[in-house]
């Protein structure tokens, strides 16, 4: 594998009493995709702002390209492009004009900005709407506009926070597209994301964080050969009552956890469990291959986290 | 955070840059507030009220109050948009959030809004000059020399506008500084009438307030004379603005730098 080319190591972040990050280390090869998936409030947008140099932090470090963080101050920001959580395009300005002034804050030369512009506006299909205003646009356009606003430096290190939060399948599977592009261009792209699709379609790794600390780290299909034993059943009762109350399940299957209303069984061969449920007409089931997130939900439990990012 | 991260670069110009071409979109009604308003002013207060006043100061009334107007459409003009235009970019818009994503850097955002604040201020005495010379209240070889005044008051006014902002929790927290401090400079620091007479004690307190130094230094300019102690009006002046920005950089990086 390259040389780490994003390096965090024992990144440590307090908010009054409360401990936010609690010791991140994570690297990342150039030109990789990494996910970092968690929670709300698991810590993923505080590093990504770290990493921005715009949190202060207390303890650890961060090196890009082999310096530190500390010793490259705002000229680090010359060379990243960020895809904020919230949108924060210029309500006031064209599409074409919110590019234009956001080149301006890099300093970049105009013509270059303005070649710049129209390649970005083509590769993200917005090129019919230059000069329309924000509001004239989708929601999802409006993400592909922040992300092309994103890469008018020409980044080489792309951070994206929650992405496609919010969207409709069509414009997800358009903006992964052209991330997937990005990345075979030779862009280092950081992103993170609470939908475990997303990550493992994006991703060369995963990182999966919570509480502040990254719980288990490898590829998508990596991660869920270690955790996940086999395939996946997923069963419930018709009526809502709880399912299997005898617990029959466990001579048959060596993993189970139950959610709510539902019972879900992993193991290699779940035949026998089926013999037994799969006709009953009280019970309603589905088989389906392990994801990332059944390895996501084992990792960080399954209690209901609010928003506090 | 080292004090020599509060010297604004180049990238404040790029903050400039971009809050003229907002302004450059709403230049119609932007431009009609910006004349209507002082010929409203002139006409109430200069003919209607000065019709019974008669002269002041030694100069017409419409003379005396057209330096008083300019003078305090700068303060409202730069603390406006050093509060609530600027408050809605930060919280409402996240502008500063997405130019802190680039190579900008706090003190190049504030010191591309203040220096915003005063070519809005700027813009709005210039229509006022404009205005009151039809009226021929300004006379003179000085207005030149007005100018740079004019840009000096309202960096004092918006950085001062900038530092309430950054401490502000939602746009309420605003009637607190118009009513303190805002109304107060517009009715008791010479806008109306020369502070002279007014009671000491109140004298006192309106020399501390930069809008009583924008004043002095503006009408005797618009009237055709050099100011009184000039220098010590554009110090105090200069110090409103020095203290405004130390200040408004540390509060403006506690916040969005957390």
């Amino acid at each position: 594998m390259n040389p780490a080319f994003l390096e965090l190591r024992a990144l440590h972040k307090r908010y009054g009493g409360r401990e936010v990050l609690r010791g991140v280390d994570l690297a990342v090869a150039a030109g990789e995709c990494f996910a970092l998936v968690g929670p709300n409030g698991a810590g993923k947008s505080t590093t990504v702002r770290a990493i921005q140099g715009l949190t202060p932090t207390d303890g650890g470090e961060i090196r890009i390209g082999g310096r530190t963080l500390a010793e490259m101050g705002r000229t680090a920001r010359a060379d990243m492009g960020v895809v904020p959580q919230t949108d924060n395009l210029d309500p006031d300005f064209t599409v074409q004009e919110n590019l234009w002034t956001y080149g301006r804050y890099f300093g970049l030369p105009k013509a270059l900005i303005r070649q710049r512009s129209a390649e970005l506006l083509e590769f993200m299909a917005l090129s019919g709407y230059a000069t329309q205003p924000i509001h004239a646009l989708s929601g999802g356009m409006q993400r592909r506009l922040t992300i092309a606003r994103a890469l008018i430096n020409a980044p080489k290190l792309l951070l994206l926070d929650e992405p496609t939060t919010g969207l409709d399948p069509q414009a997800r599977h358009l903006i992964w597209q052209r991330l997937r592009e990005l990345r075979r261009q030779g862009t280092t792209l950081l992103l993170t994301t609470h939908y475990m699709d997303e990550a493992e379609r994006l991703a060369d790794r995963v990182g999966i964080i919570d509480h502040g600390r990254i719980l288990a780290e490898d590829s998508p299909r990596g991660l869920i050969a270690t955790h996940i034993p086999g395939g996946v059943v997923e069963l419930r009762r018709v009526d809502g009552e709880l399912p299997d109350p005898q617990d029959l399940h466990r001579q048959w299957v060596s993993l189970s956890e139950r959610v709510g209303d539902t019972l879900i069984c992993y193991g290699s061969d779940l035949s026998p469990l089926l013999a037994h449920f799969g006709d009953d007409p009280a019970y309603r089931w589905i088989q389906r291959p392990a994801s990332l997130e059944d390895v996501f939900l084992r990792l960080t439990g399954r209690d209901l986290r609010e928003e506090t990012e | 955070m080292p004090i020599r991260d509060a010297l604004p670069g180049a990238g404040a110009l790029a903050v400039l840059q971009r809050n003229f071409g907002v302004w450059r979109k709403l230049l119609v009604p932007s431009l009609l507030g910006n004349f209507g308003d002082p010929l409203l002013y002139l006409l109430a207060l200069g003919y209607g009220l000065g019709h019974f006043v008669g002269q002041m100061d030694g100069m017409p009334y419409i003379t005396f109050i057209a330096s008083g107007i300019v003078a305090s459409s700068v303060m409202n003009t730069a603390s406006f948009e050093g509060l609530y235009s600027a408050f809605t970019r930060m919280s409402a818009q996240h502008t500063y959030a997405a130019m802190l994503a680039t190579p900008l850097r706090v003190s190049d955002i504030l010191a591309g809004e203040v220096a915003w604040c005063a070519v809005k201020g700027l813009i709005s005495a210039v229509a006022i000059l404009i205005v009151a010379s039809f009226f021929g209240a300004i006379q003179g070889p000085w207005v030149i020399l007005a100018l740079p005044v004019i840009l000096l008051a309202g960096l004092s006014f918006g950085g001062v506008a900038l530092v309430i902002t950054a401490l502000a929790r939602s746009y309420d927290f605003f009637m607190y500084y118009f009513t303190l401090a805002v109304t107060p400079m517009f009715l008791f620091c010479g806008v109306f009438y020369p502070l002279q007479s007014l009671p000491p004690f109140a004298q006192d307190i309106a020399e501390v307030l930069p809008l009583t130094h924008a004043v002095a230094l503006l009408r005797p300019l618009l009237t055709g004379h050099l100011p009184h102690e000039a220098l010590y009006h554009t110090g105090v002046l200069l110090l409103y603005t020095l203290a405004a920005y130390v200040l408004g950089w540390r509060l403006l990086s506690r916040r969005l730098l957390r």
